[in-house]
């Protein structure tokens, strides 16, 4: 598959090092080039320099051709501008969408975006870890 | 009217007064409190300091009772967004964003803002309308019907000069509405109108036919 990742934070970076060595062909976009560190010596895809809201980067990084695009910047307006252009723009076939906000992540989800909020499913997590810790110790 | 304006920098506190003065309820949304300080000093209440993105302060902001919702930050991504939560979230009838970067315009329009507002394509729309040699100049966009009005300068070189409407091959949805002519009235043109050298012709017709419609009065090279 060739997947597009824009943002090389750490989610960014770990999920390309993941879908490179799987065989994937993977290209990652960032604005700033000192990102490009977190990925690891084995990394066999493209680094490249660049604003994945702008249309004319997001076809250098090959996005007419993609299989699936990835939006994990830090920012969650960022990520939804480059999501949207993604899906209808150039119809990559499978677009996803971090976006902190909960609320704004309901939102999109229901305008057609497939979109994670890791806010809402780490507080869910954390929750549940507590009350498996309290089950325990009323056993 | 109630307006909204998210971004309050230079453009947007002109804005918000310019709009107090013509007698609106404005409310300006902005991040920073010490802008959000000068302006309820200088202007009165009427700016929220919160994120324009942020649903919960659109909900404090009453947005659902908004007729216009104008988002002016110096991010395309945020005023995007802004104006996407206003429109689906709040169902604000009339949506306007700023836009940096002018190729962005097709995409918002896509995703159901209402009007955009680049000044990069502003100060374009001059300089094309002050150069003499420029083939065609947009005057209006008439953006639900998908037209527009262009004006169109005929050069003396053009293969259209001393012909009338009827013999040129001007594309079907172009209407010839308007002749300018040097030391003459302005003129309604039909179908036997000679076209002279110089002639200033306005036109409606589509983005798609634009160009045909300047290769039939430009006269193709």
């Amino acid at each position: 598959m060739k997947v597009v990742i824009m943002g090389c934070g750490r989610v960014g970076a770990q999920l390309a090092s993941l879908l490179d060595a799987e065989g994937h062909q993977v290209t990652v976009l960032d604005r700033d080039a000192y990102s490009f560190r977190r990925l690891p010596p084995t990394f066999k895809g493209t680094a490249l320099l660049g604003n994945g809201i702008d249309e004319a980067v997001l076809r250098k990084a090959g996005i007419e051709e993609a299989d699936a695009f990835f939006a994990l910047t830090e920012g969650d307006n960022r990520n939804v501008m480059a999501a949207q252009i993604a899906k209808h723009i150039f119809n990559v076939p499978r677009v996803i969408c971090r976006i902190y906000d909960p609320l704004r992540q309901e939102l999109y989800q229901t305008l057609g975006l497939e979109a994670i909020s890791p806010t809402k499913i780490f507080a869910e997590l954390l929750k549940e870890k507590l009350e498996e810790g309290r089950s325990e110790e009323t056993r | 009217m109630y307006i909204i304006v998210v971004g309050v920098g230079r453009l947007g506190y002109y804005l918000i007064k310019a709009l107090l003065e013509e007698g609106h309820e404005v409310l300006g949304i902005e991040k920073k409190a010490t802008v959000c300080e000068t302006v309820t000093d200088e202007l009165g209440s009427v700016c929220l300091r919160g994120d324009g993105c942020e649903i919960a302060t659109l909900n404090e902001a009453g947005t659902n009772r908004a007729d216009m919702f104008i988002a002016i930050t110096g991010d395309d991504e945020d005023n995007l967004v802004a104006c996407q939560i206003a429109k689906h979230k709040f169902n604000v009838p009339f949506t306007i964003a700023r836009m940096r970067n002018p190729k962005n315009e097709a995409l918002f329009k896509k995703l159901g803002i209402d009007a955009t507002v680049s000044s990069t394509n502003i100060i374009l729309e001059y300089i094309e309308q002050e150069m003499p040699t420029h083939p065609l100049t947009h005057l209006l966009t008439i953006r639900d019907k998908g037209m527009e009005i262009v004006e169109v300068k005929i050069p003396p070189e053009s293969t259209a000069v001393g012909k009338s409407l009827k013999e040129l091959s001007l594309p079907p949805e172009s209407i010839l509405s308007l002749i300018i002519r040097k030391h003459a009235k302005p003129l309604i043109p039909d179908a036997n109108t000679v076209l002279q050298a110089e002639d200033q012709v306005i036109a409606v017709t589509t983005p798609e036919s634009e160009e045909a419609l300047r290769a039939a009065l430009r006269g193709a090279p």
